[in-house]
């Protein structure tokens, strides 16, 4: 389903991602892994146009889309959920959600999507009408997932979903996100926690130094005694 | 104490020279609903896509010269023994085509400086209004320099069956002014009340995620440039034909200044927040230069500035309106705790 080739990223002179190759299967769930810094959010960022990569092929669904803007990788099925600052703080609840949809034009097909998140997330719709930036840091998780959803995604990049989240919310995202695989996107998840990036993942890709370290079946790489040792700290 | 509809706003208004009789007092709020456009212009920019324009009476100054000089006529040698003459054109055509070299001027300084936005955005808006005010003193061809551009018509309006009207009088200055507006607030109004005004806030809060859910932030941007220019302009418009003199002190820094003040005190990124800003530092002055010499009074500016900014950081208008929410919510048992106004 994707395919990146030889992908390179600069940042002035420093190079973020030197020959960074991966690929995944339409319906996986595939996870990169790695230190702060190894280039993991740049190969995300790479992947759906907010950066423009030096070198390498990016291949969605038999199309380059290297060279292509944010808004034609968003409208062939790719949604970015990025790390940090989720929402719109001062977008309402359902503004955020219809963010989400901007680059639809099946205003019907998006109300839909949005009630069938509504069900899903009963507090945000209760929550509808209130400021994003007033809710926990757990529902403004949940609405960002909500509003990547409602472009009607074909493949999902998630960008340390855990990060700054309490412990129980930490499960609960997972939990979503295997979900929305198990519902037929696929996702492409970057992710601090390895244990849980592993565990959870059909395939993941260490990334060390801006290129592919290691890369195998989740399971295959949690016995992996390298990984063990530099990444899950036993 | 309940909210007036919008209405009687209106109405309110559109009474005030039924019973204001005083002149001077019709100009003190002539004045003020001129800087009012301004400061509208200004607060689609500054308050809705978080651009801060320090250039901003650039485009005032340009409505305000193109206006006057499509009004009054203009001829330019061109080349040795050619000479281009512009024969002066109805003021309603003028004020027209300030508004149209406004927007295009806007645009212009769009796309040259949003590829890189924000500090660099000031900068250019900046050097841009120096630089307009340069080309006003020395291209005395044109402009007449320092000079000044004298005699500017009023605008005039043929009614049918009435003849014509020439606005010499303040009453019916104070109704243009008033039409231009009420006009500027509903564009603005309908704009960021738009997809468009979404995606404005959308890309102040956080461009990165803009982009990432397809706003196309420099078409946006552009977008919100031109109309902010060409609303910017009328405002020049009408301020050249009212006061019927324009010479190149009208692109002096202070009035960007003001027009900032009046966003920021007012609260930006709010419908009304620029015309509170706008009436209070429109009349202000008026009350205090009766108290106060001229450099005691921008003292006393200083000092409510600060004043606001300190006590109300979000400006005048967001703090009225939690207020009145908190107020709300203590007089209903249910409550709107939480509620967005």
């Amino acid at each position: 389903m994707l395919v990146v080739e030889g992908l390179v990223c600069r940042y002035g002179k420093v190079n973020a991602v030197r020959e960074l190759s991966l690929r995944v299967e339409e319906g996986e769930l595939v996870t990169l892994i790695g230190a702060n810094g190894a280039g993991k959010t740049t190969t995300l960022k790479a992947i759906s146009g907010l950066l423009r990569p030096a070198a390498g092929r990016i291949v969605f669904e038999g199309a380059e889309i290297q060279a292509a803007s944010p808004r034609a990788i968003l409208g062939r099925g790719i949604a970015h959920c990025p790390e940090g600052r989720r929402v719109f703080p001062y977008l309402t609840v359902q503004e955020n959600l219809e963010m989400g949809s901007y680059l639809r034009r099946d205003p019907a097909g998006a109300a839909e999507d949005m009630g069938r998140i509504f069900r899903r997330f009963p507090v945000l719709e209760e929550r509808r009408r209130q400021a994003a930036g007033t809710l926990s840091g757990g529902e403004q998780q949940m609405l960002a997932i909500g509003r990547a959803l409602m472009s009607r995604p074909r493949l999902i990049l998630f960008d340390e979903p855990s990060l700054g989240l309490a412990p129980n919310l930490v499960e609960t995202t997972f939990d979503i996100i295997r979900e929305i695989r198990n519902q037929g996107v696929t996702v492409l998840m970057v992710e601090q926690n390895a244990y849980a990036a592993l565990e959870m993942a059909d395939r993941s890709y260490l990334i060390e130094a801006g290129a592919v370290a290691l890369e195998g079946r989740g399971r295959e790489l949690l016995g992996n005694p390298y990984v063990k040792q530099a990444y899950l700290g036993g | 104490m309940r909210r007036w509809p919008a209405w009687a706003w209106v109405a309110f208004l559109a009474s005030i020279p039924l019973w204001v009789r005083n002149q001077y007092y019709l100009h003190v709020l002539i004045n003020t609903g001129i800087f009012a456009v301004a400061a509208m212009s200004l607060n689609l920019l500054l308050g809705y896509t978080g651009q801060l324009s320090l250039g901003h009476v650039a485009f005032f100054g340009i409505g305000a010269y193109t206006s006057a000089l499509v009004s009054l006529g203009f001829d330019l040698q061109l080349a040795a023994g050619y000479t281009f003459v512009f024969e002066p054109r109805p003021v309603w055509l003028g004020f027209l085509a300030g508004v149209a070299v406004a927007g295009l001027f806007g645009w212009l300084i769009g796309k040259l400086s949003f590829r890189v936005r924000g500090a660099y955005f000031v900068i250019v808006t900046v050097s841009f209004a120096e630089v307009v005010k340069l080309v006003a003193l020395n291209w005395v061809d044109l402009t007449e320099g320092p000079m000044a551009l004298n005699n500017i018509p009023p605008v005039t309006l043929s009614l049918p069956g009435l003849g014509e009207l020439t606005f010499w009088k303040k009453e019916p200055n104070y109704y243009l002014v008033l039409a231009v507006c009420l006009l500027s607030y509903a564009v603005i109004r309908r704009l960021v009340q738009s997809r468009a005004g979404r995606a404005f806030i959308a890309l102040r809060e956080n461009e990165a995620l803009a982009e990432s859910v397809g706003v196309d932030v420099t078409r946006f941007l552009v977008l919100a440039a031109v109309i902010s220019a060409a609303i910017a302009g009328a405002a020049g418009g009408l301020y050249a034909h009212y006061i019927k003199i324009v010479d190149p002190d009208i692109f002096l820094f202070i009035y960007t200044v003001v027009m900032v003040i009046m966003v920021v005190t007012g609260g930006k990124g709010t419908l009304l927040g620029p015309v509170v800003g706008a009436v209070i530092f429109g009349i202000l002055p008026e009350i205090l230069r009766e108290v106060a010499r001229p450099e005691v009074q921008w003292i006393i500016y200083g000092f409510i500035m600060i004043l606001i900014v300190f006590f109300l950081p979000e400006g005048i208008v967001p703090a009225a309106a939690s207020w009145r929410k908190a107020r709300a919510a203590s007089a209903s048992p249910l409550g709107a705790a939480g509620e967005r106004a």
